[in-house]
Protein backbone atom coordinates (compact mmCIF):
# COMPACT_ATOMS: atom_id res chain seq x y z
CA UNK A 1 0.00 0.00 0.00
CA UNK A 2 1.36 3.40 -0.85
CA UNK A 3 2.54 5.73 1.87
CA UNK A 4 0.28 8.51 0.64
CA UNK A 5 -2.77 6.34 1.06
CA UNK A 6 -1.69 5.30 4.57
CA UNK A 7 -1.22 8.91 5.52
CA UNK A 8 -4.65 9.71 4.12
CA UNK A 9 -6.16 7.02 6.34
CA UNK A 10 -4.21 8.38 9.33
CA UNK A 11 -5.54 11.91 8.91
CA UNK A 12 -9.12 10.74 8.38
CA UNK A 13 -8.96 8.53 11.46
CA UNK A 14 -7.73 11.45 13.58
CA UNK A 15 -10.71 13.51 12.48
CA UNK A 16 -13.03 10.61 13.15
CA UNK A 17 -11.54 10.19 16.64
CA UNK A 18 -12.14 13.86 17.41
CA UNK A 19 -15.77 13.57 16.30
CA UNK A 20 -16.33 10.39 18.32
CA UNK A 21 -14.90 11.62 21.59
CA UNK A 22 -15.91 15.24 21.81
CA UNK A 23 -19.22 14.56 23.59
CA UNK A 24 -18.35 12.17 26.38
CA UNK A 25 -19.76 13.02 29.84
CA UNK A 26 -17.01 13.55 32.41
CA UNK A 27 -18.37 10.68 34.54
CA UNK A 28 -17.04 8.30 31.91
CA UNK A 29 -13.61 9.83 31.39
CA UNK A 30 -11.72 7.11 33.25
CA UNK A 31 -13.33 4.12 31.49
CA UNK A 32 -13.01 5.95 28.17
CA UNK A 33 -9.34 6.43 28.81
CA UNK A 34 -8.66 2.87 29.86
CA UNK A 35 -10.87 1.55 27.06
CA UNK A 36 -9.01 3.50 24.38
CA UNK A 37 -5.78 2.55 26.11
CA UNK A 38 -6.64 -1.11 25.51
CA UNK A 39 -7.21 -0.27 21.85
CA UNK A 40 -3.74 1.24 21.62
CA UNK A 41 -2.55 -2.29 22.37
CA UNK A 42 -3.29 -2.91 18.66
CA UNK A 43 0.45 -2.59 18.32
CA UNK A 44 0.27 -6.30 19.24
CA UNK A 45 -0.26 -6.96 15.52
CA UNK A 46 3.15 -5.45 14.85
CA UNK A 47 4.61 -7.34 17.79
CA UNK A 48 3.30 -10.67 16.47
CA UNK A 49 4.87 -9.99 13.10
CA UNK A 50 8.18 -9.15 14.73
CA UNK A 51 8.16 -12.19 17.02
CA UNK A 52 7.18 -14.68 14.34
CA UNK A 53 9.25 -13.45 11.44
CA UNK A 54 11.93 -16.07 12.08
CA UNK A 55 14.61 -13.44 12.59
CA UNK A 56 17.77 -14.05 14.62
CA UNK A 57 17.67 -14.56 18.38
CA UNK A 58 17.77 -10.91 19.40
CA UNK A 59 15.08 -10.04 16.84
CA UNK A 60 12.82 -12.80 18.13
CA UNK A 61 13.39 -11.81 21.74
CA UNK A 62 12.58 -8.15 21.00
CA UNK A 63 9.43 -9.26 19.23
CA UNK A 64 8.41 -11.62 22.01
CA UNK A 65 8.91 -9.03 24.73
CA UNK A 66 6.82 -6.67 22.61
CA UNK A 67 4.10 -9.35 22.38
CA UNK A 68 4.13 -9.78 26.16
CA UNK A 69 3.80 -6.07 26.88
CA UNK A 70 1.16 -5.53 24.21
CA UNK A 71 -0.86 -8.52 25.43
CA UNK A 72 -0.79 -7.28 29.02
CA UNK A 73 -1.96 -3.91 27.69
CA UNK A 74 -4.80 -5.47 25.70
CA UNK A 75 -6.03 -8.10 28.17
CA UNK A 76 -5.51 -5.96 31.27
CA UNK A 77 -6.97 -2.88 29.60
CA UNK A 78 -10.22 -4.48 28.48
CA UNK A 79 -10.79 -6.35 31.75
CA UNK A 80 -10.09 -3.32 33.92
CA UNK A 81 -12.41 -1.18 31.80
CA UNK A 82 -15.12 -3.81 32.05
CA UNK A 83 -14.72 -3.93 35.82
CA UNK A 84 -15.06 -0.18 36.09
CA UNK A 85 -18.06 0.07 33.80
CA UNK A 86 -19.81 -2.72 35.72
CA UNK A 87 -19.75 -0.46 38.78
CA UNK A 88 -21.71 2.37 37.21
CA UNK A 89 -25.28 1.64 38.18
CA UNK A 90 -28.53 3.45 37.58
CA UNK A 91 -31.64 3.68 39.69
CA UNK A 92 -33.73 1.80 37.13
CA UNK A 93 -31.36 -0.91 38.29
CA UNK A 94 -30.23 -3.45 35.77
CA UNK A 95 -27.86 -5.21 38.13
CA UNK A 96 -25.62 -7.34 36.01
CA UNK B 1 -0.25 -17.47 0.77
CA UNK B 2 -3.15 -17.41 -1.63
CA UNK B 3 -4.94 -14.28 -2.72
CA UNK B 4 -8.05 -15.47 -0.93
CA UNK B 5 -6.26 -15.76 2.39
CA UNK B 6 -4.84 -12.27 1.96
CA UNK B 7 -8.27 -10.90 1.12
CA UNK B 8 -9.75 -12.55 4.22
CA UNK B 9 -6.98 -11.15 6.39
CA UNK B 10 -7.62 -7.66 5.01
CA UNK B 11 -11.35 -8.08 5.62
CA UNK B 12 -10.54 -9.06 9.20
CA UNK B 13 -8.55 -5.85 9.67
CA UNK B 14 -11.36 -3.78 8.23
CA UNK B 15 -13.88 -5.47 10.52
CA UNK B 16 -11.60 -4.81 13.49
CA UNK B 17 -11.28 -1.12 12.59
CA UNK B 18 -15.05 -0.78 12.33
CA UNK B 19 -15.58 -2.51 15.68
CA UNK B 20 -13.07 -0.15 17.32
CA UNK B 21 -14.94 2.86 15.95
CA UNK B 22 -18.32 1.54 17.12
CA UNK B 23 -16.82 0.54 20.46
CA UNK B 24 -15.35 3.99 21.13
CA UNK B 25 -18.60 5.64 20.16
CA UNK B 26 -20.53 3.44 22.61
CA UNK B 27 -18.03 4.15 25.40
CA UNK B 28 -19.40 7.68 25.45
CA UNK B 29 -22.85 6.68 26.73
CA UNK B 30 -23.24 5.10 30.14
CA UNK B 31 -26.00 2.64 29.17
CA UNK B 32 -24.00 1.25 26.25
CA UNK B 33 -20.45 1.72 27.46
CA UNK B 34 -19.94 -1.81 28.72
CA UNK B 35 -21.20 -3.32 25.49
CA UNK B 36 -18.99 -0.88 23.59
CA UNK B 37 -15.95 -2.11 25.45
CA UNK B 38 -16.83 -5.72 24.59
CA UNK B 39 -17.31 -4.81 20.93
CA UNK B 40 -13.91 -3.16 20.84
CA UNK B 41 -12.42 -6.25 22.54
CA UNK B 42 -14.01 -8.40 19.83
CA UNK B 43 -12.36 -6.14 17.26
CA UNK B 44 -9.01 -6.76 18.93
CA UNK B 45 -9.58 -10.51 18.89
CA UNK B 46 -10.36 -10.42 15.17
CA UNK B 47 -7.27 -8.27 14.47
CA UNK B 48 -5.03 -10.65 16.42
CA UNK B 49 -6.52 -13.70 14.71
CA UNK B 50 -6.04 -12.12 11.29
CA UNK B 51 -2.47 -11.23 12.18
CA UNK B 52 -1.78 -14.83 13.17
CA UNK B 53 -2.53 -15.88 9.62
CA UNK B 54 0.08 -13.65 8.11
CA UNK B 55 2.61 -13.01 10.83
CA UNK B 56 4.49 -16.09 11.47
CA UNK B 57 6.97 -18.54 10.20
CA UNK B 58 7.63 -19.67 13.72
CA UNK B 59 4.90 -19.79 16.35
CA UNK B 60 6.95 -20.76 19.43
CA UNK B 61 7.92 -17.21 20.33
CA UNK B 62 4.50 -15.83 19.45
CA UNK B 63 2.54 -18.30 21.57
CA UNK B 64 4.96 -17.92 24.49
CA UNK B 65 4.50 -14.17 24.43
CA UNK B 66 0.72 -14.35 24.14
CA UNK B 67 0.36 -16.82 27.01
CA UNK B 68 2.67 -14.94 29.38
CA UNK B 69 1.08 -11.59 28.51
CA UNK B 70 -2.47 -12.88 28.90
CA UNK B 71 -1.73 -14.40 32.29
CA UNK B 72 -0.11 -11.24 33.62
CA UNK B 73 -2.93 -9.08 32.22
CA UNK B 74 -5.62 -11.35 33.63
CA UNK B 75 -4.14 -11.54 37.11
CA UNK B 76 -3.37 -7.83 37.26
CA UNK B 77 -6.86 -6.84 36.14
CA UNK B 78 -8.52 -9.22 38.58
CA UNK B 79 -6.50 -8.30 41.62
CA UNK B 80 -6.04 -4.54 41.26
CA UNK B 81 -8.01 -2.50 43.77
CA UNK B 82 -10.38 0.15 42.47
CA UNK B 83 -8.50 2.73 44.50
CA UNK B 84 -5.32 1.81 42.61
CA UNK B 85 -6.99 2.37 39.25
CA UNK B 86 -5.12 5.58 38.31
CA UNK B 87 -1.71 3.92 38.58
CA UNK B 88 -3.00 0.75 36.88
CA UNK B 89 -4.20 2.76 33.88
CA UNK B 90 -0.85 4.56 33.76
CA UNK B 91 1.07 1.29 33.87
CA UNK B 92 -0.98 -0.40 31.12
CA UNK B 93 -0.60 2.68 29.00
CA UNK B 94 3.17 2.50 29.41
CA UNK B 95 3.15 -1.13 28.31
CA UNK B 96 1.50 -0.18 25.03
CA UNK B 97 4.20 2.43 24.52
CA UNK B 98 7.13 0.07 25.13
CA UNK B 99 5.56 -2.53 22.84
CA UNK B 100 5.54 0.01 20.00
CA UNK B 101 9.13 0.95 20.77
CA UNK B 102 10.15 -2.71 20.62
CA UNK B 103 8.29 -3.23 17.35
CA UNK B 104 10.32 -0.34 15.95
CA UNK B 105 13.55 -1.77 17.34
CA UNK B 106 12.85 -5.28 16.04
CA UNK B 107 12.16 -3.83 12.62
CA UNK B 108 15.38 -1.82 12.62
CA UNK B 109 17.28 -4.85 13.89
CA UNK B 110 16.15 -7.08 11.04
CA UNK B 111 16.03 -4.50 8.22
CA UNK B 112 18.13 -1.44 9.06
CA UNK B 113 18.10 -0.28 5.45
CA UNK B 114 14.40 -0.49 4.68
CA UNK B 115 12.88 2.36 2.71
CA UNK B 116 13.15 5.92 3.92
CA UNK B 117 9.57 6.42 5.10
CA UNK B 118 9.62 3.18 7.07
CA UNK B 119 12.83 4.28 8.77
CA UNK B 120 11.21 7.56 9.77
CA UNK B 121 8.23 5.61 11.14
CA UNK B 122 10.60 3.38 13.14
CA UNK B 123 12.21 6.42 14.71
CA UNK B 124 8.83 7.94 15.53
CA UNK B 125 7.61 4.69 17.11
CA UNK B 126 10.77 4.56 19.22
CA UNK B 127 10.60 8.20 20.29
CA UNK B 128 6.86 8.40 21.02
CA UNK B 129 6.65 4.88 22.42
CA UNK B 130 9.69 5.48 24.63
CA UNK B 131 8.32 8.74 26.04
CA UNK B 132 4.92 7.10 26.61
CA UNK B 133 6.56 4.19 28.43
CA UNK B 134 8.97 5.93 30.78
CA UNK B 135 6.60 8.87 31.28
CA UNK B 136 3.84 6.47 32.28
CA UNK B 137 6.18 4.66 34.66
CA UNK B 138 7.00 7.93 36.41
CA UNK B 139 3.29 8.78 36.50
CA UNK B 140 2.68 5.31 37.94
CA UNK B 141 5.28 5.95 40.64
CA UNK B 142 3.72 9.29 41.54
CA UNK B 143 0.17 7.94 41.62
CA UNK B 144 1.11 4.87 43.65
CA UNK B 145 3.00 7.10 46.08
CA UNK B 146 6.28 5.35 45.32
CA UNK B 147 7.87 8.67 44.40
CA UNK B 148 6.98 12.12 45.62
CA UNK B 149 3.92 13.66 44.03
CA UNK B 150 5.53 17.07 44.34
CA UNK B 151 7.12 18.47 41.21
CA UNK B 152 10.79 17.52 41.07
CA UNK B 153 12.80 20.12 39.27
CA UNK B 154 16.35 19.72 38.11
CA UNK B 155 18.32 22.86 37.40
CA UNK B 156 17.98 23.94 33.76
CA UNK B 157 15.40 21.24 33.22
CA UNK B 158 14.02 22.81 30.08
CA UNK B 159 17.49 23.18 28.60
CA UNK B 160 18.33 19.53 29.27
CA UNK B 161 15.08 18.41 27.65
CA UNK B 162 15.70 20.55 24.59
CA UNK B 163 19.26 19.23 24.29
CA UNK B 164 18.04 15.63 24.51
CA UNK B 165 15.36 16.26 21.91
CA UNK B 166 17.94 17.91 19.68
CA UNK B 167 20.23 14.90 20.09
CA UNK B 168 17.37 12.61 19.10
CA UNK B 169 16.71 14.71 16.00
CA UNK B 170 20.36 14.79 14.96
CA UNK B 171 20.70 11.05 15.57
CA UNK B 172 17.54 10.45 13.54
CA UNK B 173 18.87 12.52 10.64
CA UNK B 174 22.06 10.50 10.75
CA UNK B 175 20.09 7.26 10.64
CA UNK B 176 17.92 8.44 7.81
CA UNK B 177 21.01 8.96 5.66
CA UNK B 178 23.25 6.18 7.04
CA UNK B 179 20.95 3.40 8.20
CA UNK B 180 23.35 0.42 8.26
CA UNK B 181 26.53 -0.46 10.12
CA UNK B 182 27.76 -0.73 13.69
CA UNK B 183 27.96 3.01 14.29
CA UNK B 184 24.40 3.42 13.05
CA UNK B 185 23.22 0.70 15.45
CA UNK B 186 24.97 2.55 18.26
CA UNK B 187 23.21 5.76 17.31
CA UNK B 188 19.91 3.88 17.20
CA UNK B 189 20.44 2.53 20.73
CA UNK B 190 21.36 6.02 21.88
CA UNK B 191 18.05 7.27 20.50
CA UNK B 192 16.22 4.53 22.43
CA UNK B 193 17.95 5.60 25.66
CA UNK B 194 17.35 9.31 25.00
CA UNK B 195 13.66 8.73 24.27
CA UNK B 196 13.26 6.88 27.54
CA UNK B 197 15.10 9.60 29.48
CA UNK B 198 13.01 12.26 27.79
CA UNK B 199 9.86 10.60 29.15
CA UNK B 200 11.27 10.55 32.66
CA UNK B 201 12.46 14.14 32.55
CA UNK B 202 9.22 15.45 31.13
CA UNK B 203 6.98 13.91 33.79
CA UNK B 204 9.06 14.31 36.97
CA UNK B 205 8.59 18.11 37.08
CA UNK B 206 4.81 17.75 36.93
CA UNK B 207 2.97 17.72 40.24
CA UNK B 208 0.32 15.31 41.45
CA UNK B 209 -2.67 17.56 40.85
CA UNK B 210 -1.68 18.02 37.21
CA UNK B 211 -1.65 14.26 36.69
CA UNK B 212 -5.04 14.16 34.91
CA UNK B 213 -3.52 16.20 32.09
CA UNK B 214 -0.38 14.07 31.92
CA UNK B 215 -2.21 10.75 31.94
CA UNK B 216 -4.53 11.88 29.17
CA UNK B 217 -1.56 13.10 27.13
CA UNK B 218 0.44 9.89 27.63
CA UNK B 219 -2.66 7.96 26.60
CA UNK B 220 -2.60 9.92 23.37
CA UNK B 221 1.12 9.20 22.88
CA UNK B 222 0.72 5.44 23.17
CA UNK B 223 -1.96 5.63 20.50
CA UNK B 224 0.25 7.68 18.20
CA UNK B 225 3.12 5.25 18.80
CA UNK B 226 0.87 2.39 17.67
CA UNK B 227 -0.01 4.46 14.64
CA UNK B 228 3.69 4.91 13.87
CA UNK B 229 4.10 1.13 14.17
CA UNK B 230 1.34 0.90 11.57
CA UNK B 231 3.43 2.93 9.16
CA UNK B 232 6.33 0.55 9.74
CA UNK B 233 4.25 -2.49 8.85
CA UNK B 234 2.16 -0.64 6.25
CA UNK B 235 -0.87 -1.86 8.14
CA UNK B 236 -4.08 0.15 8.19
CA UNK B 237 -5.66 -1.32 11.30
CA UNK B 238 -2.77 -0.08 13.45
CA UNK B 239 -2.97 3.33 11.86
CA UNK B 240 -6.72 3.63 12.34
CA UNK B 241 -6.83 2.29 15.91
CA UNK B 242 -3.71 4.22 16.92
CA UNK B 243 -4.91 7.53 15.59
CA UNK B 244 -8.37 7.09 17.14
CA UNK B 245 -6.67 6.69 20.51
CA UNK B 246 -4.29 9.54 19.75
CA UNK B 247 -7.19 11.84 18.95
CA UNK B 248 -9.24 10.84 21.97
CA UNK B 249 -6.26 11.33 24.28
CA UNK B 250 -5.65 14.79 22.85
CA UNK B 251 -9.27 15.77 23.35
CA UNK B 252 -9.25 14.59 26.95
CA UNK B 253 -6.02 16.51 27.46
CA UNK B 254 -7.72 19.62 26.12
CA UNK B 255 -10.73 19.14 28.41
CA UNK B 256 -8.44 18.76 31.43
CA UNK B 257 -6.41 21.86 30.53
CA UNK B 258 -9.56 23.88 30.07
CA UNK B 259 -10.81 22.73 33.47
CA UNK B 260 -7.68 24.19 34.99
CA UNK B 261 -7.65 27.28 32.80
CA UNK B 262 -4.08 26.53 31.82
CA UNK B 263 -2.41 25.86 28.53
CA UNK B 264 -0.81 22.50 27.87
CA UNK B 265 2.58 24.21 27.67
CA UNK B 266 2.04 25.75 31.08
CA UNK B 267 1.21 22.36 32.64
CA UNK B 268 4.16 20.62 31.01
CA UNK B 269 6.86 23.19 31.53
CA UNK B 270 6.03 25.39 34.47
CA UNK B 271 6.46 23.05 37.44
CA UNK B 272 3.47 24.88 38.92
CA UNK B 273 4.14 26.29 42.38
CA UNK B 274 7.15 24.05 42.72
CA UNK B 275 9.35 26.40 44.69
CA UNK B 276 8.23 28.15 47.85
CA UNK B 277 8.93 31.45 46.12
CA UNK B 278 6.28 30.82 43.52
CA UNK B 279 3.40 30.25 45.91
CA UNK B 280 1.77 33.64 45.83
CA UNK B 281 0.36 34.59 49.19
CA UNK B 282 -2.80 36.54 48.67
CA UNK B 283 -3.06 37.27 52.40
CA UNK B 284 -6.60 36.16 53.03
CA UNK B 285 -8.15 38.03 55.95
CA UNK B 286 -10.30 36.37 58.57
CA UNK B 287 -10.44 33.36 60.83
CA UNK B 288 -11.75 29.92 59.91
CA UNK B 289 -14.70 28.80 62.04
CA UNK B 290 -14.24 25.21 63.21
CA UNK B 291 -17.24 23.23 64.41
CA UNK B 292 -17.70 19.82 65.99
CA UNK B 293 -19.20 16.79 64.28
CA UNK B 294 -22.22 17.18 66.55
CA UNK B 295 -22.90 20.73 65.35
CA UNK B 296 -22.33 19.64 61.78
CA UNK B 297 -24.92 16.94 62.33
CA UNK B 298 -27.53 19.55 63.29
CA UNK B 299 -26.73 21.53 60.14
CA UNK B 300 -27.06 18.45 57.94
CA UNK B 301 -30.12 17.16 59.76
CA UNK B 302 -32.00 20.34 58.88
CA UNK B 303 -30.86 20.45 55.26
CA UNK B 304 -33.33 19.88 52.42
CA UNK B 305 -30.66 19.68 49.74
CA UNK B 306 -27.05 18.64 50.05
CA UNK B 307 -24.30 18.75 47.46
CA UNK B 308 -21.18 16.73 48.21
CA UNK B 309 -17.97 17.86 46.50
CA UNK B 310 -15.23 15.23 46.71
CA UNK B 311 -11.56 15.77 45.97
CA UNK B 312 -8.31 13.89 46.12
CA UNK B 313 -8.47 14.02 49.94
CA UNK B 314 -11.44 11.65 49.83
CA UNK B 315 -9.39 9.17 47.80
CA UNK B 316 -6.44 9.43 50.18
CA UNK B 317 -8.65 8.88 53.23
CA UNK B 318 -10.50 6.03 51.40
CA UNK B 319 -13.67 7.73 52.59
CA UNK B 320 -15.91 6.94 49.61
CA UNK B 321 -17.89 4.15 51.30
CA UNK B 322 -18.48 6.22 54.43
CA UNK B 323 -19.50 9.15 52.22
CA UNK B 324 -22.02 7.02 50.35
CA UNK B 325 -23.46 5.79 53.65
CA UNK B 326 -23.85 9.37 54.87
CA UNK B 327 -25.44 10.28 51.53
CA UNK B 328 -28.02 7.51 51.92
CA UNK B 329 -28.83 8.54 55.49
CA UNK B 330 -29.32 12.13 54.33
CA UNK B 331 -31.66 10.94 51.57
CA UNK B 332 -33.68 8.87 54.03
CA UNK B 333 -33.81 12.00 56.13
CA UNK B 334 -35.60 13.70 53.26
CA UNK B 335 -32.73 15.65 51.70
CA UNK B 336 -31.92 15.71 48.03
CA UNK B 337 -28.31 14.51 47.70
CA UNK B 338 -26.02 15.08 44.74
CA UNK B 339 -22.32 14.68 44.15
CA UNK B 340 -20.68 17.50 42.22
CA UNK B 341 -17.47 16.49 40.55
CA UNK B 342 -14.91 18.84 39.07
CA UNK B 343 -13.29 17.53 35.87
CA UNK B 344 -9.80 17.60 37.40
CA UNK B 345 -10.70 16.45 40.91
CA UNK B 346 -8.36 13.61 41.82
CA UNK B 347 -5.44 12.28 39.89
CA UNK B 348 -6.90 11.12 36.61
CA UNK B 349 -9.82 12.19 34.44
CA UNK B 350 -13.00 10.90 36.09
CA UNK B 351 -11.18 9.60 39.19
CA UNK B 352 -13.89 10.63 41.69
CA UNK B 353 -16.65 9.13 39.58
CA UNK B 354 -14.96 5.74 39.60
CA UNK B 355 -14.42 5.82 43.36
CA UNK B 356 -18.02 6.80 44.08
CA UNK B 357 -19.38 4.27 41.61
CA UNK B 358 -17.34 1.63 43.40
CA UNK B 359 -19.05 2.69 46.63
CA UNK B 360 -22.42 2.16 44.88
CA UNK B 361 -23.36 5.79 44.40
CA UNK B 362 -25.92 5.88 41.60
CA UNK B 363 -24.86 7.25 38.23
CA UNK B 364 -27.67 9.83 38.25
CA UNK B 365 -26.35 11.39 41.44
CA UNK B 366 -22.96 12.15 39.91
CA UNK B 367 -23.32 15.68 38.58
CA UNK B 368 -20.94 17.72 36.47
CA UNK B 369 -19.71 21.13 37.54
CA UNK B 370 -21.77 22.97 34.93
CA UNK B 371 -24.99 21.28 36.05
CA UNK B 372 -24.53 22.16 39.70
CA UNK B 373 -23.21 25.72 39.59
CA UNK B 374 -26.42 27.35 38.33
CA UNK B 375 -28.47 25.90 41.20
CA UNK B 376 -25.86 26.37 43.90
CA UNK B 377 -27.65 29.33 45.52
CA UNK B 378 -30.65 27.13 46.33
CA UNK B 379 -28.53 24.43 47.98
CA UNK B 380 -28.78 24.27 51.77
CA UNK B 381 -25.51 22.55 52.57
CA UNK B 382 -22.46 21.97 50.45
CA UNK B 383 -20.04 19.42 51.87
CA UNK B 384 -16.49 19.71 50.58
CA UNK B 385 -14.56 16.51 51.25
CA UNK B 386 -10.85 16.72 50.64
CA UNK B 387 -11.12 19.17 47.74
CA UNK B 388 -9.38 22.51 47.81
CA UNK B 389 -8.27 24.24 44.63
CA UNK B 390 -11.34 23.18 42.63
CA UNK B 391 -13.61 25.01 45.09
CA UNK B 392 -11.36 28.01 45.71
CA UNK B 393 -13.29 31.24 45.10
CA UNK B 394 -9.96 33.03 44.56
CA UNK B 395 -10.22 31.64 41.04
CA UNK B 396 -13.21 33.94 40.58
CA UNK B 397 -12.37 36.87 42.82
CA UNK B 398 -8.65 37.47 43.17
CA UNK B 399 -7.00 38.48 39.93
CA UNK B 400 -3.48 38.09 41.26
CA UNK B 401 -4.11 34.47 42.27
CA UNK B 402 -2.22 31.86 40.23
CA UNK B 403 -5.44 29.94 39.72
CA UNK B 404 -7.47 33.03 38.69
CA UNK B 405 -9.82 32.17 35.84
CA UNK B 406 -9.96 28.43 36.55
CA UNK B 407 -13.55 27.22 36.48
CA UNK B 408 -14.54 26.11 39.97
CA UNK B 409 -17.54 24.61 41.72
CA UNK B 410 -19.12 27.61 43.41
CA UNK B 411 -19.63 25.96 46.78
CA UNK B 412 -19.38 29.32 48.57
CA UNK B 413 -22.73 30.29 47.04
CA UNK B 414 -24.53 27.56 48.96
CA UNK B 415 -26.30 28.63 52.15
CA UNK B 416 -23.84 26.72 54.34
CA UNK B 417 -20.53 25.18 53.40
CA UNK B 418 -19.03 22.36 55.45
CA UNK B 419 -15.37 21.82 54.67
CA UNK B 420 -13.82 18.53 55.76
CA UNK B 421 -10.10 19.01 55.88
CA UNK B 422 -7.13 17.51 57.64
CA UNK B 423 -5.53 20.83 58.56
CA UNK B 424 -5.27 24.40 57.39
CA UNK B 425 -2.43 23.55 54.99
CA UNK B 426 -2.75 25.07 51.55
CA UNK B 427 -3.92 22.94 48.63
CA UNK B 428 -1.68 21.55 45.94
CA UNK B 429 -1.30 24.88 44.23
CA UNK B 430 -0.04 26.43 47.45
CA UNK B 431 -2.70 29.10 47.14
CA UNK B 432 -4.63 30.47 50.11
CA UNK B 433 -8.28 29.59 49.98
CA UNK B 434 -10.63 32.42 50.98
CA UNK B 435 -13.45 29.86 51.12
CA UNK B 436 -12.27 28.72 54.54
CA UNK B 437 -12.85 32.11 56.14
CA UNK B 438 -16.15 33.00 54.45
CA UNK B 439 -19.13 33.90 56.61
CA UNK B 440 -21.10 30.79 55.63
CA UNK B 441 -18.22 28.30 55.90
CA UNK B 442 -17.68 25.90 58.79
CA UNK B 443 -14.55 23.81 59.09
CA UNK B 444 -14.60 20.19 60.23
CA UNK B 445 -10.98 19.30 60.90
CA UNK B 446 -9.75 15.72 60.91
CA UNK B 447 -9.37 12.65 58.73
CA UNK B 448 -12.16 12.70 56.16
CA UNK B 449 -13.19 9.10 56.73
CA UNK B 450 -13.24 9.39 60.53
CA UNK B 451 -15.21 12.63 60.35
CA UNK B 452 -17.81 11.21 57.98
CA UNK B 453 -18.14 8.13 60.18
CA UNK B 454 -18.73 10.38 63.19
CA UNK B 455 -21.50 12.13 61.29
CA UNK B 456 -23.04 8.77 60.36
CA UNK B 457 -22.89 7.72 64.01
CA UNK B 458 -24.63 10.94 65.05
CA UNK B 459 -27.48 10.23 62.67
CA UNK B 460 -27.77 6.65 63.88
CA UNK B 461 -27.88 7.67 67.55
CA UNK B 462 -30.74 10.06 67.08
Amino acid sequence: MSFGLLFFVFVLAIFLGVELISKVPSQLHTPLMSGTNAISGITIVGALTAAGSGADLLGSILGTVAVIFATVNVVGGYLVTNRMLAMFKRKSGEQK
Amino acid sequence: MTDYTQALIDLGYIAASILFIIGIKMLGKQERARKGNLISALGMLIAVTAAMFECCLDFTWVITGLVIGSLIGLIAARTVKMTSMPQMVALLNGFGGIASLLVGWANYHSQPDSNLLVRVAVLLAVLIGGVAFSGSLVAYGKLAGKISGRPILVKRQALINILMLAAVLIGSLFLVFTPGGTIAYGVFLLIVVLSLSLGVFSVTPIGGADMPVVIALLNSYSGLAASAAGFILLNNVLIVAGSLVGASGLILTGIMCKAMNRSLGNVLFSGFAAGPGKAVSTSVQGEPKPITAEDAYYVLEAAGSVVIVPGYGMAVAQAQHAVRELGEILENNGAEVRYAIHPVAGRMPGHMNVLLAEANVLYEQLAEMDDVNPIMESVDVCMVIGANDVVNPAAREIESSPIYGMPIINVDKAKTVLVLKRSMAAGFAGVDNPLFVKENTRMLFGDAKATVQQLVAQFKES
